[in-house]
């Protein structure tokens, strides 16, 4: 066990099996015992009152390798059919962050066909370095080749990081290279620290749901890979007159080496929902009591030029598609204005949403845990609230104008 | 045809609370279910099996002894064999470690065309364990499965991606991951809940019995390790709260969205 | 005593609960404002072997036990009453009379296809002048040739109209009196049986309710269930079981009002705080959660001795009469703590206390389960 129990500190208070988020401590004999369930996380030994539960020294594992051989950042720079995907931008502009404090180069990595173009923004986005596999077989994606290529160039080039957007994709991609490479994977990261004494990245991410947050390292093994979650960090920007180094090659690669072939390419028939752009959101959740109130909500939106978003129990209710879901298992959103409507505000959808610059809430429990994190919130009826809004979106000057009045009158 | 699901028994995490005053898990009395894309897993290979003759389903599934109920529950559901592996060396396993194990179970269980697993689990939320399995096992994957026929010894899956979805083919034996998109999982029956609990049908096999690689399972197996865990600070708002006259309100909320440049 | 259900039980509840919250509570509002008979709700659960909880996988049940099914029509009952009653006359009144009596030849013809939910089941004992004192059967069954001919009336029968079979009560030999009637299996199809009035009713609106006309039936003499005069044992003796199922419609209802309630006083607020923190109010909430539980334990406890071949007829009459006073007295007080909106159909509580009413009536009156009770001590 990585968590033991100091015996003769231990007051049997019992407050770390209350906190331990499964279930793995035990009482007996008023003395706390870790079981099998631990995985080391660390809650105990914050709860403990009396420091009576430490940490056992860290053992080499299996498959590590001497860190120091390791330099350099790598972002993957995911495109597709010669889209480059805005969350390969936001890789690159924590990646620069991570590699100065690192005091290494950034490197994208590129791969697919005739996409020159790419390679010279990633430069202009501050890319060191873009290592661009080119090749008729990585035009579209695929788990065998692109992992082939990755894992080839890790080998030979020994990053000691690499990121990859938690996009569909990335996260198809990510698990099969560091199972190929040996190394450790943390995925859908939203914050990334470095500890510069050990050279290892912090990687802070979401677990049940987003009822807890867990910091993860990978101490002995390398690549230290993570998948971040898109929207989160902040875009590189973008600098016409940088330079830098493009590496491009085509890789060895043959049809034979891709099993599980991509027939089709399908692009969704409906407009898609750019939630993660938008700069005004308006959402519905169960408050809304029927598909119904969408309209209204929809109104609202286009009444403040901005676009509609769902919390998760009305897309599982089926009033809405799950292209708008916003939260833990829908979108993460940083619009400048969120309107919650009829949404309480559990700790699954603020993951999504929480970011936002400003957050209005309009819902008919005061106790709404959604006015805990809302800058302004109005308790009411929303099938009151947003038509009256509506009616005054119109009126804006004059409302103004009346208040200032009234308030410099009195 | 042999199709190994595997899965994993988790906690609700819809029910999962937080204790405002500690901003600790509050995990009493949250039940324990089969993590839904997994079940999403398990309803395609049983309409596999309802489909075709000669398909058996197997359910795997690594966890501690309580985990025997989530493989219960498939077996009610329809599955023929569930097999536990369960054994002290696995606790503390991340997901490299965790796909170690599994895929030696796999390798135990010998014959598979198909393996199936959900997409992530909502406690984990990694996503990792299906794709690293099929590495260890040296199979092709196709991941975020919504649509799925099977055609002679080929498997042709709809892929999903945020805007759209690939079609994409592969021979078997290959893995697959489903989305809740896939199907509407069935309940289990009742009579098959009564069945589930006859005779030996779930299997507990430890390390040894499936040969695991010693080193590569459990917490020292890991190459990742939380450093801490904490519960979310959340956000807090400037907290300006209307209330009593809707109209009054409404005038507040528009004359502060002037004052921030929002309308 | 152990107070635990067991692993398979749990699993029963858990699946019920999901099924009940997926199926059949998007629904209830609907079904019991166009009084429409939720057929589909009734194939889905055939399909999940759920229309024979009790018996055995060879008679097409599920194999499993009187618990189980008391704990499906619960957690049914808690959204929706009417499909717990629909389940419960099917299965306990339905199908048990001839699980309990029939020959292997009615098992096979009737018990397989009704515990597999694909035939309905029904119970008419109840005539117009036969209710609490069902001994006075003025329908009579004579003997024919090879078929007993059905001449009378049957009313207030639950699943009448719907269900395939039928268990029919009638006198055969009115000199013998309770010894002269007899029980028959009468399919839905055998001439000269139609289906009369079907009522309006207050509560449990979208069960079928039916009056069951018998003009010069015609019923084959294997039909016979049992033998001829034991009909009013074999009454009897069903209605014992179906008092559990009764018992737990009841307790359904309450619990499903309770857990309604309890959501509602923590979120509307008067007086600037939620409901839930008045003293009165947690008192009225105390106080109905604890009779719940008594009502539970007297349903489960009826049940585990009926599954385990233990007395139950004072237990079930217990359980039946405290359970359905019980549903009464928590749905009317669950209406009040809703105040306006309890007496509206935007809320479901109004329709609960609906429902509620009919369990202190059918399968043996409140007046009758204490009959029963006093009858065991006294005698």
């Amino acid at each position: 066990m990585a968590v033991k129990v100091i015996e003769l500190k231990c007051i049997g208070c019992g407050k770390c099996v209350r906190v331990c988020p499964f279930d793995a401590i035990e009482m007996k004999d008023k003395k706390a015992i870790i079981t099998d369930k631990c995985t080391a996380c660390g809650q105990c030994l914050e709860a403990c009152p009396v420091d009576a539960i430490e940490k056992e020294e860290e053992k080499r594992r299996a498959g590590s390798v001497d860190v120091n051989e390791y330099r350099g950042v790598w972002v993957f720079a995911e495109q597709r059919q010669g889209n480059l995907l805005n969350v390969a931008i936001e890789l690159l502009g924590e990646g620069r962050k991570i590699a100065d404090a690192l005091n290494v180069p950034l490197s994208a990595v590129l791969l697919g066909h005739n996409v020159d173009d790419i390679a010279e923004r990633l430069i202009k986005y501050g890319a060191d370095q873009v290592l661009y596999a080119d090749h008729k077989l990585l035009d579209i994606y695929t788990t065998e080749a692109y992992t082939k290529v990755i894992y080839d160039l890790i080998k030979e080039r020994k990053p000691e990081i690499m990121l990859l957007g938690a996009t569909n994709l990335g996260r198809d991609l990510g698990p099969r290279i560091s199972a190929r490479v040996h190394t450790g994977l943390t995925a859908d990261c939203t914050k990334l620290d470095v500890d510069l004494e050990n050279r290892r990245l912090m990687q802070t991410r979401p677990a049940f749901g987003g009822n807890l947050m867990a910091t993860i390292i990978c101490p002995d093994h390398r690549p230290q890979m993570a998948t971040v979650r898109p929207g989160v960090m902040e875009k590189a920007k973008y600098d016409e007159n940088r330079k830098g180094e493009i590496v491009k090659f085509s890789p060895d690669l043959k049809e034979e080496d891709i099993r599980a072939k991509v027939v089709e390419v399908v692009k969704a028939a409906k407009a898609i929902v750019a939630l993660e752009d938008a700069k005004i959101i308006v959402s519905g959740g169960r408050g809304l009591g029927n598909p119904e109130g969408f309209k209204l909500i929809k109104e609202l939106a286009d009444k403040l030029g901005g676009v509609v978003g769902a919390s998760r129990a009305t897309v599982d209710a089926g009033w809405i598609e799950q292209s708008h879901q916003v939260g833990q298992t829908g979108k993460t959103v940083r619009p400048s204005l969120y309107v919650a409507c009829g949404i309480s505000g559990a700790i699954q959808h603020l993951a999504g949403m929480q970011e936002s610059k400003v957050i209005v809430a309009i819902n008919k429990d005061p106790d709404a845990p959604i006015f805990k994190v809302a800058d302004f919130g109005i308790v009411g009826d929303l099938y009151e609230v947003i038509p009256e809004l509506i009616e005054a979106l119109d009126d804006v000057d004059d409302i103004v104008e009346r208040f200032k009045a009234v308030s410099q009158g009195a | 045809m042999n199709i190994i699901v595997c899965i994993k028994q988790v906690p609700n995490t819809n029910e999962v609370r937080i204790d405002p005053v500690r901003g600790t898990l509050i995990r009493d009395g949250v039940p324990s279910i089969i993590n839904p894309d997994d079940r999403n897993a398990l309803e395609e290979a049983l309409r596999i099996k309802d489909n075709y003759e000669n398909v058996k389903v197997t359910v795997l599934s690594m966890g501690p002894p309580q985990a025997d109920a989530a493989l219960r529950e498939a077996i009610a559901m329809g599955a023929d064999e569930a097999i536990l592996l369960t054994d002290r060396a696995f606790a503390g396993s991340d997901t490299w470690a965790t796909s170690t194990a599994l895929a030696a179970g796999i390798k135990h269980i010998g014959d598979y065309n198909i393996i199936f697993c959900g997409r992530q689990a909502i406690d984990g939320d990694t996503a990792q364990v299906g794709p690293q399995i099929a590495e260890h096992l040296g199979l092709p994957q196709i991941t975020y499965v919504e649509e799925l026929k099977i055609e002679g010894n080929k498997v042709i899956a709809k892929r999903a991606l945020e805007d759209g979805y690939f079609v994409i083919e592969s021979e078997m034996p290959v893995l697959l991951t489903a989305i809740k998109e896939l199907n509407q999982p069935r309940y289990p029956s009742i009579r098959g809940v009564y069945d589930a609990y006859k005779g030996d049908k779930v299997k507990a096999l430890s390390a040894k019995d499936i040969n695991a690689d010693f080193d590569n399972v459990g917490l020292d197996g890991s190459p990742t390790q939380v450093n801490r865990s904490f519960t979310p600070q959340g956000r807090t708002g400037q907290g300006e709260l209307f209330q009593g006259d809707c109209k009054e309100s409404v005038k507040k909320l528009v004359v502060r969205l002037r004052e921030k440049h929002l309308v | 005593m152990n107070f635990n259900l067991s692993k398979e039980q749990l699993m029963v509840r858990s699946i019920m609960r999901e099924f009940t919250e997926n199926e059949v509570k998007p629904i209830a509002a609907e079904i019991d404002k166009t009084e429409r008979f939720p057929r589909e709700t009734v194939e889905k659960m055939a399909k999940y072997n759920m229309m024979g909880i009790p018996f055995p996988a060879e008679y097409g049940g599920a194999g499993g036990d009187d618990l189980a099914y008391a704990i499906a029509v619960e957690e049914l009952s808690k959204s929706c009453a009417t499909t717990g009653v629909i389940l419960s006359a099917h299965t306990s009144l339905g199908c048990w009379p001839i699980y309990k009596y029939g020959t292997e030849e009615q098992k096979q013809k009737y018990l397989v296809p009704l515990a597999k939910g694909e035939y309905l089941g029904a119970f008419g004992l109840t005539e117009p002048n036969a209710g609490t004192d069902a001994a006075s059967q003025q329908t009579t069954a004579v003997l024919d040739g090879d078929n007993y001919i059905l001449n009378g009336t049957k009313i207030f029968i639950t699943n009448g109209g719907e269900a395939d079979v039928y268990i029919i009560f009638a006198m055969t030999d009115k000199s013998k009196g309770t010894r002269g009637i007899s029980a028959f299996i009468v399919e839905k199809d055998f001439p000269g049986f139609s289906i009369g009035k079907i009522e309006e009713k207050m509560g449990i609106r979208a069960s079928s309710t039916a009056e069951l006309i018998f003009q010069n039936c015609i019923v084959p003499k294997e039909n016979l269930l049992g033998n001829e005069g034991e009909g009013f044992k074999i009454a009897m003796s069903t209605l014992d079981g179906g008092r559990i199922g009764i018992a737990a419609q009841a307790l359904g209802i309450a619990a499903g009002a309770l857990e309604e309630t309890i959501k509602y006083v923590k979120e509307r607020q008067q007086f600037g705080r939620p409901l839930s923190k008045f003293q009165g109010l947690q008192w009225m909430i105390a106080d109905m959660a604890t009779e719940i539980d008594a009502a539970r334990l007297l349903v489960y406890r009826a049940a585990f001795n009926k599954s385990n071949g233990l007395p139950y007829g004072k237990e079930a009459a217990m359980a039946k009469l405290y359970a359905s006073e019980c549903a009464m007295n928590v749905t009317t007080k669950c209406v009040q703590l809703f105040g306006g909106y309890g007496y509206t159909k935007d809320y479901p509580m109004e329709r609960m206390m609906r429902d509620a009413k009919i369990t202190e009536i059918y399968e043996g009156t409140s007046q009758v389960q204490q009959m029963v009770i006093a009858a065991a001590l006294l005698k």
